[in-house]
C-alpha cells in the first residue's frame, strides 16, 4: 500500500481534510521519542487504498520546533510515496512559502489548493493550472469542508511518478554557493542532498551537526544567506502569484475584520472573553439555566416535582409517580437544568435503571450478600459514578473546541499576552491552561505549542490547578455539601471561588518557578491570528468521539481496576476475611486511613474528624489515581458509615441543589465527621492542587523535559499540602492570613534579593576562591 | 523615512528594508513571511497596548512591541 503524508500551515484546513480522506479508518498514535500526536488512516475512495499519515501544521522546516523537526524527519527518514501539501487558496503567498522548501526535497509533491470556494465567493479567481506550470508539480483546487475535488486529488496523486528530483526557486540568487554545497552532500551520499544543502547555507542547527558541515559552510563565505534565502522564496511566490491569482479589485472590510472589531475591541474585548467563559461554564453546570429562578433562594419561584404533587419524598429518597415524571426531572425539578446538566441526568437515569435491575436480579437469584455488595456497590456504583460526568466533560470539550475551531482562541492569546508576559509566559501559555478547564490530558499535549522549554514545564505544572472536568464533581458535591450546612441553594458560586482560586494559584506558583527554578527569558509571540470562520460540525463530532472513547477506556480500566480495589480493601480485613458494611472500621483500608489521617490535621480533614474521620483521608487518596475516584469512593464509604451507624442525616439538603451528583455522600459524611467549612473548602482546594490522576502524570511525564517529572510531583504535594493549610487556617481563625501575608513578604523578599544579586551564595562563593587563589 | 515597527502608530504602512534580532526570533520572523521587501500595515493593538497586529502578505499576524523593535520599516 502506498503511503502519502499530508503536510501544511496550521489553521489551512489540514485536519478537515484528513477527516474527510480517511473517515472511520483514522487511528491516532504517537511519533516515536514525543508525544506529538501521529494521525494515520486509510484513504479507500480509489482503485487501491492509500495510506495516509497526517504530519503537524507547520509554517516551515526550520530546526526550532519539535513539530518541524518531526516533519522534516519523516519524510527524509520514513520516505513517503508522495506528499500531499495543502494549501489555503485564501492565503496563498504565506503558505506556498513551506511549499518551496517541501519541493527541494527528493520526494513526489501534489498541491490540493484548498478553501478555493472562499476565494471565489470573494470574487478573486487563482488559476490552478498556471500555478501547477510554476510549481512543476500537480496543483488540483479541492474544498476540504465540502468535500469537493477530493477524488481528482487522489488520484492524481495516486499517478504521480514514483520519484521526483528536487528543486528550487533559489536557483538565481545563490547558485555557486548551492553547488558548492550540493557537492559536499552528493559526495557523503545522502538523499536529498538539495534541500540539505539549502539547509545548510540557512546555517541550520540539524545541519550543522552533520560531520565536515562546517567547513564546508565556510568556504562559502560570510554573507547572510538565511535573509536571501527567506526573500528569495518570496520574491519568486510573489512573482509567480502575479500570473495565478486575479484579484477582485475591491478594499471592503471582510467578515472577518468586523467579527475582529468587536472582540478585540480596546475597551470590550476582556469583559466580552468574560462573558463568553461564563456562559460557557453555565451552560454546562448550572442547575438553574439563565437564573430564571431567580438569584437567590428567596427569589426561587418555581415549584419542585414535590410541591407538583408529581413525585413524593420518602427519607430523603424522592419516588417519582412514574415514568414519565421521571423523564420530566431530568428537565426540570424545582428549576430549569443547563444542557449539560440535562445529558447527565439522562444518562444517569438510564445507568441507574441498569444498576438498580441487575442488583433486584441478583439478589432474587438468591446470590451472597458480599457478592451483590461487590456488583452494585463497588464495580456498578464506581463505574457509573464516573461514567455519570462524561456528559458534562464532554460539553465543555465541545465550547472548547468551537474557540478553537472558529479561531477565537488565537484572539484570546493577543489579547491577554500583555497580562500573562507579566508572569514570564506568553499569550500562548494561555491557550494550555484554559483547556485544563476540560481535561489536563490534552492541555499538557498542548504546550507543545510553546517553544520555550522552561515556559513548558512551569505550564504543565500548573495546568492541573486549572480544574479539569473530572474534579469538577469533586467541587459540586463538596460545595453542595458545604451550601447544606450554611444553608445556601447556589453552589455557583462556591464553584466559582474554587476556580479563582485555582487560577491565583497558578499565577503565584509560576511567577514563584519563573524566578527561581525555570527562570528564563520570556519567549517570544510572533503568531497568525487566522480568519474566523464557522466551526464544521463533523470535525467537532469526530473530536468529541475521540475524547469519549479515551475517556470510556479509562473508566472501564484505571478506574474499574480502582475502584474495585478500594471496595476488596474497605471489605477484607487483614487476615481476608471478608467484613460487611457494619463493620468496616476494621477494613484495611480504614486501618490505612486512620494511619495517614494525622498528615491532613493542618488541612482540617486530619485528626480533629474523630472516629469517621479517615474517609477524607481515603477519598483524597484514592483521588491520587483517578479524580472521578474520589467521589465515587465517597459513595463507597458513605454507603458504610450510614451502615455502621454514624450521624449521617445530620444535615438537611435543599431541594434546589439535591439533584447534585454525589450531594448526598458528601453531606453524609459532613454530617457523620463534623469537618467545619474551612476544612471541607481545604478538601476541595486540596485535591484540586494535588497529583493529577494517572493519565495526566503520564502524559506530564512525557511533555516534560528528561528529569523534571520527579520533581514536579514534588512540587504537587507541597503546592496542595501549602494552599490547603493555607485555605483551612485562615478560614478558621481570620487573623493567620496575617502570620501567612508575613511569610509570603519574607519568601519575596529573599527572591527579589537573590535575584539582583544580594544574596548569590554562588557568587560570594567564587569570590572568596579568588581570593584564595591570589 | 525608516522607524521601527515597534513605533508604527495604527493604519500606518510601509515596506520593510531590513530585519535584526538573534537567530531563533530572526528566522521565525522570516517564516511568517517578515522579510526586507514586504509590505506591512499596521492594523491594530491589543486592548491593553500592546502585542500588535499587523497585515502582512496578504494575513494577520501579531506579534510584540519587542520582536516589532526588530524590524526597520520604511514608511511612505
Amino acid at each position: 500500500m502506498k503511503t502519502f503524508a499530508l503536510a501544511g500551515n496550521p489553521n489551512c484546513g489540514k485536519t478537515t481534510l484528513f477527516n474527510a480522506l480517511t473517515g472511520s479508518t483514522a487511528h491516532v498514535g504517537n511519533w516515536p521519542g514525543v508525544t506529538v500526536d501521529k494521525r494515520e488512516g486509510t484513504y479507500k475512495g480509489g482503485s487501491k487504498n492509500i495510506n495516509i499519515v497526517d504530519l503537524p501544521g507547520i509554517y516551515s522546516l526550520s530546526p526550532y520546533t519539535p513539530e518541524e523537526v518531526i516533519s522534516r524527519n519523516f519524510i527524509l527518514d520514513e520516505k513517503p510515496d508522495g506528499i500531499i501539501n495543502i494549501v489555503d487558496a485564501t492565503n496563498l503567498e504565506r503558505n506556498l512559502y513551506l511549499t518551496t522548501q517541501l519541493l527541494e526535497m527528493d520526494v513526489p509533491v501534489i498541491v490540493a489548493l484548498n478553501m478555493i470556494d472562499e476565494v471565489e465567493k470573494s470574487g478573486d479567481k487563482i488559476d490552478a493550472s498556471a500555478l501547477e506550470n510554476a510549481l512543476g508539480v500537480p496543483v488540483v483546487p479541492v474544498s476540504a469542508l465540502k468535500g469537493t475535488g477530493i477524488k481528482q486529488l487522489m488520484e492524481r496523486a495516486a499517478a504521480m511518478p514514483a520519484e521526483r528530483k528536487g528543486s528550487t526557486v533559489l536557483k538565481g540568487a545563490l547558485e555557486k554557493q548551492l553547488e558548492t554545497a550540493c557537492a559536499y552532500y552528493e559526495a557523503e551520499e545522502i538523499s536529498s542532498p538539495l534541500f540539505h544543502a539549502i539547509k545548510l547555507l540557512e546555517k541550520d542547527e540539524i545541519e550543522l551537526s552533520r560531520k565536515g558541515a562546517s567547513s564546508t559552510l565556510a568556504k562559502l563565505g560570510d554573507e547572510d544567506m538565511e535573509a536571501v534565502i527567506a526573500d528569495e522564496r518570496y520574491k519568486y511566490i510573489s512573482s509567480n502569484l502575479a500570473n495565478a491569482k486575479v484579484k477582485a479589485n475591491k478594499e471592503v472590510l471582510t467578515k472577518s475584520d468586523k467579527i475582529d472589531k468587536v472582540l478585540t475591541h480596546r475597551v470590550w474585548a476582556i469583559p466580552i472573553f468574560i462573558v463568553i467563559l461564563f456562559c460557557i461554564f453555565h451552560l454546562t453546570f448550572s442547575e438553574n439555566l439563565f437564573f430564571l429562578n431567580g438569584f437567590t433562594e428567596e427569589q426561587a419561584w418555581m415549584p419542585s416535582l414535590v410541591d407538583c404533587g408529581l413525585a413524593t419524598e420518602i427519607d430523603g429518597e424522592i419516588e417519582y409517580n412514574n415514568f414519565g415524571v421521571e423523564i420530566l426531572a431530568i428537565f426540570y425539578d424545582g428549576a430549569i437544568y443547563s444542557p449539560g446538566v440535562i445529558l447527565t441526568n439522562f444518562l444517569n437515569l438510564f445507568l441507574d435503571h441498569i444498576s438498580g435491575g441487575i442488583v433486584t436480579l441478583m439478589e432474587n437469584g438468591g446470590a451472597a450478600e458480599w457478592a451483590t455488595g461487590l456488583v452494585g456497590d463497588g464495580i456498578l456504583g464506581g463505574i457509573f459514578a464516573v461514567l455519570g460526568f462524561l456528559p458534562q466533560i464532554l460539553v465543555l470539550f465541545m465550547f472548547f473546541s468551537i474557540l478553537e475551531d472558529t479561531g477565537y482562541m488565537a484572539r484570546i492569546a493577543f489579547v491577554l499576552d500583555r497580562i500573562f508576559r507579566r508572569f514570564g509566559l506568553s499569550g500562548r501559555a494561555f491557550m494550555p491552561m484554559i483547556m485544563g478547564f476540560g481535561c489536563s490530558v490534552p492541555a499538557a499535549i498542548n504546550t507543545r505549542t510553546l517553544a520555550d522549554e522552561k515556559e513548558r514545564t512551569a505550564t504543565i505544572r500548573v495546568i492541573p490547578f486549572f480544574s479539569c472536568g473530572a474534579k469538577l464533581p469533586i467541587l459540586t458535591a463538596c460545595g453542595g455539601a458545604l451550601c447544606a450546612m450554611v444553608g445556601l441553594s447556589n453552589v455557583d458560586v462556591i464553584t466559582l471561588g474554587m476556580y479563582v482560586l485555582g487560577i491565583v494559584s497558578a499565577i503565584v506558583c509560576v511567577l514563584l518557578m519563573r524566578n527561581t527554578t525555570q527562570k528564563g527569558e520570556t519567549p517570544p509571540f510572533i503568531m497568525e491570528l487566522p480568519a474566523y470562520h464557522a466551526p464544521g460540525f463533523k470535525n467537532l463530532m469526530l473530536h468529541l468521539w475521540d475524547k469519549t472513547k479515551h475517556f470510556v477506556k479509562k473508566a472501564f480500566t484505571i478506574i474499574f481496576a480502582s475502584t474495585v480495589i478500594i471496595w476488596l480493601f474497605s471489605h477484607l480485613d487483614w487476615s481476608w476475611n471478608f467484613v460487611a458494611d457494619e463493620e468496616m472500621n476494621s477494613s484495611i483500608l480504614a486501618s490505612l486511613g486512620m494511619l495517614v489521617q494525622p498528615i491532613f490535621t493542618p488541612l482540617g480533614f486530619g485528626s480533629q474528624l474523630g472516629e469517621f474521620g479517615w474517609v477524607f483521608a481515603v477519598a483524597a487518596i484514592t483521588g491520587l489515581v483517578a479524580k472521578e475516584n474520589v467521589i465515587a469512593t465517597f459513595a463507597t464509604l458513605a454507603a458504610c458509615i450510614t451502615a455502621l451507624g454514624a450521624n449521617v442525616g445530620g444535615i438537611d439538603i435543599p431541594d434546589a441543589i439535591a439533584g447534585i451528583e454525589g450531594i448526598e455522600e458528601a453531606t453524609a459524611m459532613a454530617s457523620a465527621t463534623g469537618i467545619t467549612s474551612a476544612g471541607i473548602i481545604a478538601f476541595i482546594a486540596f485535591n484540586m492542587t494535588t497529583i493529577p490522576c494517572f493519565a495526566a502524570c503520564a502524559t506530564a511525564k512525557a511533555e516534560l523535559p528528561k528529569g523534571k517529572f520527579k520533581w514536579t510531583l514534588l512540587f504537587w504535594l507541597l503546592a496542595s499540602y501549602v494552599i490547603s493549610a493555607m485555605v483551612y487556617t485562615v478560614g478558621g481563625w481570620w487573623w493567620t492570613l496575617f502570620i501567612w501575608l508575613a511569610v509570603i513578604a519574607v519568601i519575596t523578599a529573599f527572591i527579589v534579593l537573590r535575584n539582583i544579586g544580594k544574596f548569590d551564595i554562588s557568587k560570594i562563593f567564587k569570590r572568596k576562591k579568588k581570593g584564595g587563589e591570589q | 523615512m525608516t522607524k521601527l515597527l515597534s513605533e508604527f502608530t495604527v493604519g500606518e504602512s510601509g515596506k520593510i528594508v531590513a530585519v535584526n534580532g538573534e537567530g531563533k526570533i530572526r528566522r521565525r520572523l522570516f517564516d511568517m513571511g517578515v522579510t526586507p521587501g514586504a509590505e506591512l500595515t499596521m492594523k491594530k493593538k491589543a486592548p491593553l497596548g500592546d502585542p500588535i497586529e499587523i497585515n502582512i502578505r496578504g494575513y494577520e499576524l501579531t506579534l510584540r512591541k519587542t520582536e516589532a523593535a526588530c524590524v526597520e520599516v520604511e514608511t511612505k
